[in-house]
């Protein structure tokens, strides 16, 4: 354990918190990329979702986009993502947040499609029955019922995308995953552990923070 | 020698290099048996008796989710110090990935046996063993490979991150191409990662077509969405 106490030890030091590099602007980093990154693929995929699983269309595309989106690595898109962008963009910041909305869509999309289609039909027809507009049944009734998948899936991408902003830094974008690359290029252990805590500790907090919000009243509600 | 960066893809490379590439493509393909096979090893007793005692499941499951929430850059990058760059690092890892959804679909497959085919067996005077091998498991299958099947596609998107720890199969390609500013490796690596998952996923199908005929696509599709949201994918 005594490497490992050497992590702890780098973690804590108050020196490497600050400053350029620093900890803290690493995490302000990853934390903005994160947002980004799940704000834009949730505006994307979210309501294409909704709609086409409303509209019960284009079922194939929708169901499988997630099996094509496991099947791409991560470390490719993030590559290929790179490689179109690196000219405008020698940071890498674009590359990272697109590769990140490209692996973030697909899932949303195919979980949400299959949370509205999955909707009982019956209780679909009866709610067209007593009067209710397209998109009143979209909102008012598939919405809810489709909500808690809608709910799972955003948590399981979320972790995702926040494990993922870690390989920006193997393409020269910062982050928490500057602190694995760094650590390793330089065989700096106690770096490269405090580096692999942290970005393992933002993972677990997302994860919690995603399951808190899908327990909130608020949406408890949309749960009929 | 090389070609400009700018052209996309240099064919001439991809000619000359034809034995490296299938070099670390049949790397690639270790590195997914090998962690699909040792999660596998794994998950199946850990599902069996999950099934079988109802309270194993929750301790069972929730560590396998743990593990399935460590970024794979922060696992490999933890495990690094102590077990070097060797293959077993890849293969925890790798390993690690698959456990949650393997787990999940062996319970998910088992429980799925209807009760009255339990009963009728029990009828018949198949002991517990007898039920789990002749009865459970066969009628589990479908479910249980598709479970594998997911499990193997996402290894191999993520055994091209073990790159970063001096193996990664195809994705030494990336990782070269990236290093040498030379797009090629990268494509191809890319390209032939995908195809491998889509050779395995239908490879895999096939075989629980053939092994299980009587599987309704869609029953199994229902029973495998239940047990592992779509959005499981390994990152």
């Amino acid at each position: 354990m005594g490497l490992f106490r050497q992590g702890l030890s780098w973690l804590v030091d108050g020196g490497h918190w600050v400053g350029t590099g620093g900890i803290l602007q690493r995490l302000v980093e990853h934390a903005e990329m994160f947002a980004l990154a799940m704000l834009i693929a949730s505006a994307l995929a979210l309501p294409v979702g909704l709609v086409i699983g409303h509209a019960r269309r284009v079922a194939f595309l929708a169901v499988n986009a997630a099996g094509v989106g496991r099947a791409l690595p991560t470390f490719a898109v993030l590559y290929y993502a790179y490689r179109l962008t690196l000219k405008a963009h020698p940071f890498a910041f674009w590359p990272t947040l697109i590769a990140l909305v490209f692996l973030a869509v697909p899932p949303m999309l195919t979980n949400t499609f299959v949370a509205v289609a999955g909707v009982d039909p019956d209780t679909v027809e009866a709610a067209r029955g007593v009067g209710m507009a397209e998109r009143q049944v979209l909102l008012r009734l598939e919405l809810p019922l489709a909500s808690p998948l809608m709910l799972d899936t955003v948590r399981t991408v979320a972790v995702q995308v926040a494990a993922t902003a870690g390989f920006g830094a193997v393409f020269g974008w910062g982050g928490l995953g500057r602190f694995i690359v760094d650590g390793f290029a330089a065989y700096d252990y106690p770096q490269l552990l405090a580096g692999a805590i942290l970005i393992a500790a933002f993972a677990v907090v997302v994860d919690l923070a995603f399951g808190l919000v899908g327990r909130h009243p608020a949406l408890r509600r949309l749960r009929v | 020698m090389r070609a400009p960066a700018d052209v996309l893809v240099d064919w001439s490379w991809l000619g000359d290099h034809t034995s490296v590439v299938t070099h670390l493509a049949a790397e690639h393909v270790k590195l997914t048996l090998i962690a699909v096979a040792i999660g596998m090893a794994i998950s199946f007793p850990l599902g069996v008796l999950a099934h079988r005692h109802r309270w194993v499941y929750a301790p069972v499951n929730g560590f396998a989710g743990i593990l399935y929430t460590i970024p794979s850059l922060a696992l490999f990058a933890l495990l690094v110090p102590y077990t070097g760059l060797s293959t077993t690092t890849a293969e925890i890892g790798l390993v690690s990935y698959t456990l949650l959804i393997l787990i999940r679909n062996v319970v998910a497959g088992l429980d799925g046996v209807s009760a009255d085919v339990r009963e009728a067996a029990r009828g018949m005077g198949y002991n517990d063993r007898q039920l789990l091998w002749r009865v459970e498991i066969p009628l589990a299958l479908p479910v249980i490979i598709a479970g594998i099947r997911i499990a193997t596609v996402t290894t191999i998107g993520l055994v091209t991150v073990t790159a970063l720890i001096g193996h990664g199969g195809l994705g030494a390609l990336i990782l070269q191409g990236y290093r040498q500013d030379f797009p090629t490796p990268a494509y191809a690596g890319g390209a032939l990662s995908v195809v491998l998952a889509i050779i395995a996923d239908v490879v895999l199908l096939t075989v629980q077509r053939v092994l299980t005929p009587w599987a309704k696509p869609a029953d199994v599709r229902h029973q495998v969405e239940a047990a592992v949201p779509a959005a499981l994918a390994g990152a």
